[in-house]
């Protein structure tokens, strides 16, 4: 009798899975093609570029107040944090002394923008691991204060272009303090919300504990910054290491996980939530009256000629502005370092091995805003 | 020989034509109604105020949504498989409606009475599998195949626990007929006897009805909506209709196995309109801890999915089946039979909520809070 085993085995194909760019979990137009056997992701090939809309090349051909504006839609949830990288490079280049008032002003809006945007986080991520909405109506009624105290001191939601090179477009409202503390107040009930509908859930712990792992030797290789790189241990933030603004005059912790997983960046932003309100809080003890631009500032922003690279801590890590000058009022070059793309990069490590289910909650982890990845 | 329906004599076939065409309209208008309910329900959860336009408070938003999907183009894709692709929502909608024709609404109210109305039930609707891999494999769609194989692995997966659960409760209730189960709980309902046996069917429920946690296998933000990607129109509705009807025959099954249906708490002497009322409170119940389980929690992965079922729920109500063998082989005193159930099943409860527990929520270092030093950058590496 003939064996019943089968002479040669059969062979088995990877399944290519094509992930994007209409899809409802890459955040934006982010294409990943997924080499699956069975449930199991082999291998990812990410592809970017759907969004580039050649911004830095454009910001050659506009003046420095008309890039400030621009500099919002690269970074569409951290609007803020990206006039700021702009508006300062400027400064350093043209070497202007910002008052003491814009300063606090513009740390209080960028710590309210990292609020906003550590909110959009955590209601999007939510949705990746599979909460139907809930997660993300809740984080989107506190973004809404944010936003609505945002709209009545700039006059616009989303893009606020309101930074100024030497300080800020105009005095901000009256009732500013008293706004600020009322949307603090209800950002802190919101923080403790999303804190207590996922943080310590059981299939939350099961679905992100250990998923997404990177040590921070390849962290750091890949150049990822912000919440991702702190999460796998690396204690660099650019508010304490460099401080701009006034960070070096307020307490605040920075949070540093100790896995690399996705939990730990999940902990990490709600961690840094906590620290940004309380930024603010001191903020708003140190705000005086006073001008908000210097004296002499000219009509005209004409930079001398020289180079510049200068970066923040935005929401999503280092946001930095290279820019070049060659006298002029606009810049000869200017190149933007987006922290999103250098943590997209690290995805692919990430993700293999993992489950198709592991790679949308890790796409996620990394909350990668796609107008900065491609600009 | 002849049933007994609206107080007149008639013929077999005519009688049963009735009354499935009463069931067929009766649930689709429930299935509208609870399409509309669920989205008012999880609207509050999430602090929306769900459909508002259409009638007044929103309530004709399902009939808007069905005129809706009639009147929708079917689109078949070019590549779909003509016959499957076209087959697979029958095969999902019809086991559920065959189901509903031994569940008992109220004493005397239901199709047919059978003798092994329970197994018949759970036969029947359990072949809707079938549509579903149908569904996702004629699509030509590689989501849609994903979903299909998930589906597959998860229902098979999850219809031994359900069943055996069932069995557990059958053997308690020494019978498998729904209206005989039913009657005999008009002392007590079966979950004080089983609770575990009951959490094990929510559980499996769930699952079965592909709803949060366990919607893998049409899971949004992964597979897109899975077998139904490429379905639209009147055939994607079919598929939404069985999937509430399934959730109301599974609820109702519930609330009549282990919950005392109509006889229960006020026996079996209460007259139908009462009896309505009861089963439908037990099922509004019932469907709304589903739909308050869906707004609440993520969803899982497919492999913790099937250790979930396989290790901890199959062996779990085994045991069950195993206990309750062996307590009421031996003509025990009436008391001492029913204390070792309902013991028996609350320690299987703590069981697996000790398992659970032991294999999440492991200790986990928080995020370290580095305060302000004077140290610069430098030093402190």
């Amino acid at each position: 009798m003939t064996s019943m085993a089968p002479e040669q085995e059969f062979e088995t194909q990877d399944l290519m899975i094509n992930m994007g760019p209409q899809h409802p979990a890459t955040h934006g137009v982010f294409r990943m093609v997924l080499q699956v056997d069975g449930e199991v992701v082999r291998d990812v090939v990410s592809h970017i570029g759907y969004m580039h809309r050649g911004g830095e090349k454009l910001s050659e051909t506009m003046d420095f107040r008309q890039g400030i504006g621009f500099m919002d839609r690269t970074e569409y949830l951290a609007q803020f944090n990206a006039e700021l990288s702009y508006v300062m490079a400027v400064e350093k280049l043209m070497d202007i002394e910002v008052p003491e008032r814009s300063q606090w002003i513009r740390m209080i809006l960028c710590e309210l923008n990292r609020l906003s945007s550590h909110f959009m986080f955590t209601g999007a991520f939510g949705t990746d691991v599979g909460v139907f909405g809930t997660g993300f109506t809740y984080a989107f009624r506190e973004r809404e204060n944010i936003l609505d105290l945002f709209e009545e001191i700039t006059g616009d939601r989303l893009m606020y272009a309101y930074f100024r090179p030497g300080g800020l477009a105009w005095e901000v409202t009256d009732n500013f303090v008293a706004r600020v503390r009322e949307v603090l107040n209800v950002s802190k009930q919101g923080i403790k919300d999303m804190d207590g509908l996922l943080t310590e859930n059981e299939i939350f712990k099961a679905r992100t504990q250990g998923i997404g792992v990177i040590s921070a030797a390849d962290a750091i290789d890949w150049g990822s910054t912000g919440p991702v790189l702190r999460a796998s241990g690396v204690p660099l933030d650019l508010r304490r290491t460099e401080p701009y603004l006034k960070y070096a005059e307020v307490d605040f912790d920075v949070p540093v996980g100790k896995v690399g997983d996705v939990y730990d960046r999940w902990l990490v932003r709600i961690e840094e939530m906590r620290q940004s309100v309380r930024i603010i809080e001191q903020c708003l003890t140190k705000l005086q009256p006073g001008p908000i631009l210097p004296e002499r500032m000219p009509r005209m922003l004409r930079t001398p000629p020289g180079e510049v690279y200068l970066r923040t801590e935005a929401p999503r890590g280092e946001y930095g502005i290279y820019m070049v000058s060659k006298g002029g009022n606009r810049p000869h070059r200017l190149k933007i370092r987006s922290a999103c793309f250098a943590n997209l990069q690290a995805l692919r490590d990430m993700t293999i091995g993992s489950y198709v289910a592991d790679a949308v909650v890790i796409l996620g982890s990394l909350d990668i805003v796609l107008c900065e990845v491609d600009r | 020989m002849t049933w007994p329906l609206f107080g007149m004599d008639m013929p077999v076939v005519l009688d049963l034509f009735i009354r499935m065409n009463i069931i067929v309209i009766l649930m689709t208008v429930m299935v509208m109604g609870l399409i509309y309910i669920e989205r008012k329900v999880l609207a509050r959860f999430q602090m929306r105020l769900g459909p508002t336009r259409t009638g007044p408070m929103g309530l004709l938003q399902s009939v808007a949504d069905a005129l809706k999907l009639v009147a929708k183009e079917d689109v078949r894709p070019t590549n779909a498989d003509p016959w499957v692709f076209e087959l697979a929502p029958y095969f999902v909608f019809v086991p559920i409606f065959i189901g509903f024709v031994v569940v008992p609404f109220a004493s005397g109210l239901e199709v047919r009475v059978l003798d092994l109305g329970l197994f018949y039930l759970l036969a029947a609707s359990s072949v809707n599998l079938v549509g579903w891999v149908m569904a996702g494999w004629g699509s030509d769609n590689r989501y849609a195949i994903i979903g299909g194989l998930r589906s597959v692995a998860q229902s098979i997966s999850y219809e031994l626990p359900l069943v055996l659960s069932l069995l557990a409760v059958a053997m308690v209730a020494d019978s498998l007929n729904l209206t005989e189960i039913v009657a005999g709980q008009a002392g007590a309902p079966n979950i004080l006897w089983q609770p575990m046996a009951f959490l094990i069917f929510f559980i499996a429920m769930i699952a079965e009805l592909n709803r949060p946690p366990f919607d893998i296998p049409v899971g949004e933000s992964e597979v897109v909506g899975g077998p139904f990607v490429e379905y639209s129109g009147i055939r994607w509705s079919m598929f939404f209709l069985a999937e509430y009807a399934a959730l109301f025959i599974m609820a109702l099954v519930g609330s009549a196995v282990f919950l005392g249906g109509w006889a229960w708490p006020f026996g079996e002497q209460l007259g139908l309109p009462w009896q309505i009322v009861l089963t439908t409170v037990k099922t509004s119940m019932m469907i709304f801890v589903v739909f308050w389980v869906r707004v609440t929690v993520p969803r899982m992965r497919i492999d913790q999915l099937m250790a979930f079922a396989w290790k901890l729920l199959l062996p779990l109500s085994f045991a069950q089946i195993l206990v309750n063998g062996a307590v009421l082989v031996y003509e025990l005193p009436s008391g001492l039979t029913h204390a070792l159930l309902a013991g028996s099943g609350v320690a299987g409860v703590f069981i697996m909520m000790w398992v659970i527990n032991r294999s999440v929520s492991r200790p986990r270092p928080r995020p370290v809070l580095i305060p302000r030093t004077d140290q610069t950058w430098e030093a402190t590496r």
